[in-house]
């Protein structure tokens, strides 16, 4: 092996590196120094094999945790997609291997549609007005004013609130009888609604809380994307006339367009696993009014006492699946903003 | 629709505002809009604060008291009474998350940014992907896995799957801080003899104090506010975390809103610090991974 291959074989992890989280590493060209004579190389090679080993020592902690903590339950998940199980089969782990005939009891079962509809609606809607209120947020914090920060930081409050606190806070607020959303629409005169009890309204429901917990996130995304925009960008406009609007059609939105791309497509991510929320809102009924794949999946192997986990990871994987789609995409689109 | 309805032609984004009166006025209206649009985004903290204080037999009142007139520490009682365990197990609960993500994402984090392991690239795809799978399959994963091996119900079980949440974050935000340490500042301790641990462990460690940081705050928010891990791995166990508490409290007792809106404002204080006394390292871990500069 030559040591120019060595060299780029070396630096390919960190030109891929290329992370989410910004900052390249510092020194590309600072690369192994190219050694003249063929002892030096040796030399040079077993330097570098040696320091091959204390890299990976570092990262071995990592890789072992991420073999034991994440690939084995999701093997261990994929294990109970194809078996019969049952509680008693679960602990002496001797279930019969079944193939496929989860996947094709859950594709099949009148719940799957329903369930997936819902998915989709919640997802879409979620991110669509989370993103929609964030921006506006955004550019509206982004013009400064007295208190402008203090205020940016009190909007994070609904993101930091543990999930349980945020769902227990709007299924009170959306109680049919006592709750201060339906106090509210009857001082503008409109009747009460059965937010969470009614098939109608239960998944609109929980994408209302959903929105409100997810506007903080795209907010601080959006803003900081604002803050790399030139401001004499906007100082020429407004010379050549331009109002907010065209400022905002012609250059923000624009220039905002591949962070806009990564807030949206994480946003999907995020909100496709959604489940504590609509779980502990609406458990998703009445009926399947607000079952998510998540819940759904949730329900099968915990929601009742005869549990079927054979199903519940069925789903489960088939959510995976959905998320790698975007979650791929995302990546895809980050790299390409990276490069 | 901001945009639409602030009519000012020079909007230049600058946070200081100018000298001159008429962006002095404007720049006073935004506050007032941004001081009324917080109030709305508030008003559900706010309602969870004032359902705490609301006495029991007020609780169904139509229409419902806007303000806590006559406040009850009912609520608070109860939760002194019956939430004090699940406050300190999820207490517990944090503390060994952060510690075990720390451990476990801060030397990989090292390696990755400066020493190039071979394949590095490769890890970090996997931890992009792994922030992708739901909760909600891990957790069963971790059922069948807790079960045959009898961790289940246990609380150091919860902390190995909270640290879930939080590992891949954490090396992603450790990897990206790391790698803007300049080389030359490693190299020195290399040549006064220094080896990678000791590097590691007194020049990168100390240096990467603000990563460290916004670590540790995410991965004790997350672990702190888990519900779904808690409820499949531990809701049969002698310690609960709070999360917990609170699905109980809701289940048992339906009528007691007091109790369980205090419990709720309770649970909430780990966030409220958080925002007060690390804001700065809160809106740089809800960048980092989203935003590249």
């Amino acid at each position: 092996m030559t040591t120019a291959r060595a060299d780029r074989l070396q630096r390919s992890p960190a030109t891929s590196r290329a992370t989410p989280a910004g900052t390249d590493g510092p020194a590309e060209s600072a690369g192994p120094a190219q050694p003249a004579d063929p002892g030096a190389r040796a030399r040079g090679r077993r330097q570098r094999r040696r320091s091959q080993l204390i890299a990976w020592g570092f990262v071995a902690p990592l890789v072992a945790y991420l073999a034991a903590f994440y690939v084995y339950p999701l093997y261990r998940n994929l294990d109970l997609s194809l078996h019969h199980y049952t509680v008693r089969s679960f602990v002496d782990n001797d279930a019969p291997f079944s193939g496929w005939a989860n996947y094709s009891q859950v594709l099949h079962d009148p719940t799957f549609w329903p369930a997936m509809r819902n998915t989709m609606v919640f997802t879409l809607v979620s991110i669509l007005l989370q993103y929609t209120a964030g921006l506006a947020l955004a550019v509206f914090f982004n013009r400064g004013f007295r208190l402008s920060g203090t205020l940016r930081a009190l909007f994070l409050v609904p993101w930091l609130l543990p999930l349980i606190v945020s769902s227990s806070t709007w299924a009170w607020m959306l109680n049919s009888e006592s709750g201060v959303v339906n106090y509210g629409l009857h001082l503008v005169g409109v009747g009460p609604v059965d937010w969470l009890t009614s098939p109608n309204w239960a998944l609109t429901s929980v994408i209302i809380a959903n929105i409100w917990i997810g506007i903080p996130f795209n907010l601080v995304i959006l803003y900081s994307g604002l803050q790399n925009i030139p401001g004499e960008l906007y100082e020429a406009a407004s010379l050549d006339g331009a109002g907010s609007w065209q400022q905002f059609r012609r250059i923000t939105f624009p220039l905002l367009r591949p962070v806009s791309a990564i807030t949206l497509l994480l946003g999907l991510v995020y909100t496709l696993k959604v489940f504590d929320l609509i779980w502990i809102m609406t458990k998703g009924g009445p009926g399947n009014a607000s079952s998510t794949l998540a819940t759904w999946s949730y329900r099968f192997g915990f929601g009742s006492l005869l549990p079927q986990f054979g199903p519940g990871a069925a789903v489960g994987n088939i959510l995976i699946l959905i998320a790698l789609v975007f979650g791929l995409f995302y990546i895809r689109v980050q790299r390409r903003q990276a490069a | 629709m901001t945009a639409a309805t602030v009519p000012a032609p020079a909007s230049v984004p600058a946070p200081a505002p100018a000298p001159a009166s008429a962006p002095r006025r404007r720049s006073r209206v935004r506050t007032a809009v941004g001081v009324v649009l917080t109030a709305l985004m508030l008003f559900p903290v706010y309602w969870m604060i004032n359902v705490s204080l609301t006495p029991q037999q007020d609780m169904r009142k139509d229409p419902p008291d806007l303000f806590p007139l006559h406040p009850t520490f009912q609520g608070y009682q109860a939760v002194l009474n019956d939430q004090l365990p699940y406050l300190l197990t999820s207490l517990l609960i944090g503390l060994g998350t952060v510690a075990l993500t720390l451990a476990v994402s801060a030397p990989a984090a090292y390696a990755l940014a400066k020493l190039r392991p071979r394949g590095g690239g490769v890890l970090g795809m996997v931890l992009l992907i792994a922030q992708m799978i739901p909760g909600i399959v891990m957790a069963m994963g971790f059922y069948g896995i807790f079960l045959n091996f009898g961790l289940m119900n246990s609380w150091w079980g919860l902390i190995i799957a909270d640290s879930t949440i939080a590992v891949p974050f954490g090396v992603m935000i450790f990897t990206a801080f790391m790698s803007g340490i300049p080389d030359e500042l490693t190299a020195a301790a290399l040549i006064d003899g220094a080896g990678s641990i000791r590097t590691f462990w007194s020049v990168v460690l100390p240096v990467s104090r603000n990563a460290l940081v916004t670590v540790s705050l995410f991965s004790f928010l997350w672990a702190w506010s888990d519900f779904v891990f808690a409820n499949t791995l531990d809701s049969g166990g002698s310690m609960q975390p709070i999360t917990l508490g609170i699905y109980r409290y809701i289940g048992n007792n339906n009528q007691e809103w007091n109790a369980i809106m205090a419990t709720a404002v309770v649970a909430s204080i780990p966030a409220a610090l958080l925002l007060v006394l690390a804001q700065r390292y809160v809106a740089a871990g809800v960048t980092a991974g989203a935003v590249k500069d």
